[in-house]
């Protein structure tokens, strides 16, 4: 690793000699995101006056949770810190629904499972956003594909064009299977005193699928 | 003889390397989930419009937009006309020259090259809905 940062950066400092370049004001201690100035975006039209008045990327995200893909910003963690401080309505006080259990999918993949966490998403989304055009609420009831999601689809409507892209696989196939298949059982011993199948109000401890039944039969239909 | 030639190629490949290092890092890259508004703004004689994502998600939730004002998650969905926008709606229900600047300020949301295709643009681009 290290040699290979090694050779990442002669590279870099031959290249800069090679063609003469200025080096830009690069801070190569700790944070070291950069992005690129509308002005040379390659979508701005260079002639345009915006790219003299707009704020640039760097002075809005330089100071924002640093992320290595994307915009380079933990958006959920930005948010959650209170490093930003978004709007939730525009015109009408409205209150918007929230949900917060973590739902464990892809549990009979090659991949590790995925940990869904809505916590992670009703702050930013309404549960119109997703459900039921892209997903069903029932679980199981969709069929959530890779393929589908590369195209676009499904987590791809966000996933890949805003939120964080699909190059981080692990952020979403976050569990070890035997994690996830003990995490299931615990909550089907703990639903089953209880007697009824139905989800009872979400719990703070995020871990309950929405329904009780093993998770694992559905999925397999 | 054999030497002399490795390190004539080693060169070679550094300087390959170097110009290629070089071209990455100056090379133009939209900032991740700009949105490329083009579906009339040209044909109606304007510059395309580029919407900045990381601007908005600052100041506002993805709700606001995507269910509020309506705005379907697909680029390249909406019809986004001057008109509705002026009556208040989609980028109007903000640029009113109260939230944000209002419509007089063309330049400011027109500001694209011409010739770009509507569409979500940014680094880590998969075959997703940027080529929808």
């Amino acid at each position: 690793m290290d040699l290979l940062s090694a050779i990442c950066r002669w590279r870099l400092v031959l290249g800069l000699l090679c063609l003469g370049l200025f080096a830009t004001d690069h801070v190569a201690a700790g944070d070291d995101r950069e992005w690129q100035p509308i002005a040379n975006d390659g979508l701005r039209d260079p002639k345009s006056p915006a790219v003299r008045i707009l704020q640039q990327p760097r002075d809005a995200l330089s100071g924002l949770a640093p992320d290595n893909a994307g915009n380079q910003v933990r958006w959920v963690q930005a948010l959650k810190e209170g490093q930003i401080n978004p709007r939730s309505f525009l015109r009408t006080d409205r209150k918007w629904e929230t949900y917060d259990k973590d739902v464990l999918l892809n549990l009979n993949g090659g991949m590790p499972v995925v940990r869904f966490p809505h916590s992670a998403h009703t702050p930013w989304l309404d549960c119109t956003n997703c459900h039921d055009h892209l997903f069903k609420k029932k679980r199981g009831a969709t069929e959530i594909s890779m393929f589908l999601i590369l195209q676009g689809e499904q987590c791809g409507v966000c996933h890949g064009a805003v939120a964080f892209p699909l190059t981080e696989c692990s952020r979403c196939h976050s569990v070890k299977r035997s994690d996830a298949m003990a995490e299931l059982e615990r909550e089907a011993a703990a639903a089953k005193p209880a007697g009824a199948a139905e989800p009872t109000s979400p719990p703070s401890a995020p871990t309950t699928p929405p329904t009780s039944g093993p998770a694992q039969r559905d999925k397999k239909k | 003889m054999t030497t002399a030639r490795f390190f004539l190629q080693k060169r070679a490949v550094l300087l390959l390397m170097g110009a290629l290092l070089t071209f990455v890092a100056t090379s133009a890259v939209a900032e991740y989930a700009d949105v490329v508004i083009n579906r009339s703004a040209e044909k109606e004689g304007m510059r395309p419009v580029i919407f900045p994502h990381w601007f908005h998600r600052i100041r506002f939730r993805c709700k606001v937009c995507h269910v509020e004002l309506g705005f379907k998650m697909r680029a390249g969905a909406n019809q986004i006309k001057m008109n509705d926008i002026i009556d208040g709606r989609f980028c109007g229900a903000c640029h009113d020259g109260e939230t944000a600047w209002s419509v007089e300020n063309c330049d400011l949301c027109h500001s694209g090259k011409a010739g770009l295709p509507p569409g979500i643009f940014g680094g880590h681009e998969t075959l997703g809905p940027g080529r929808w």
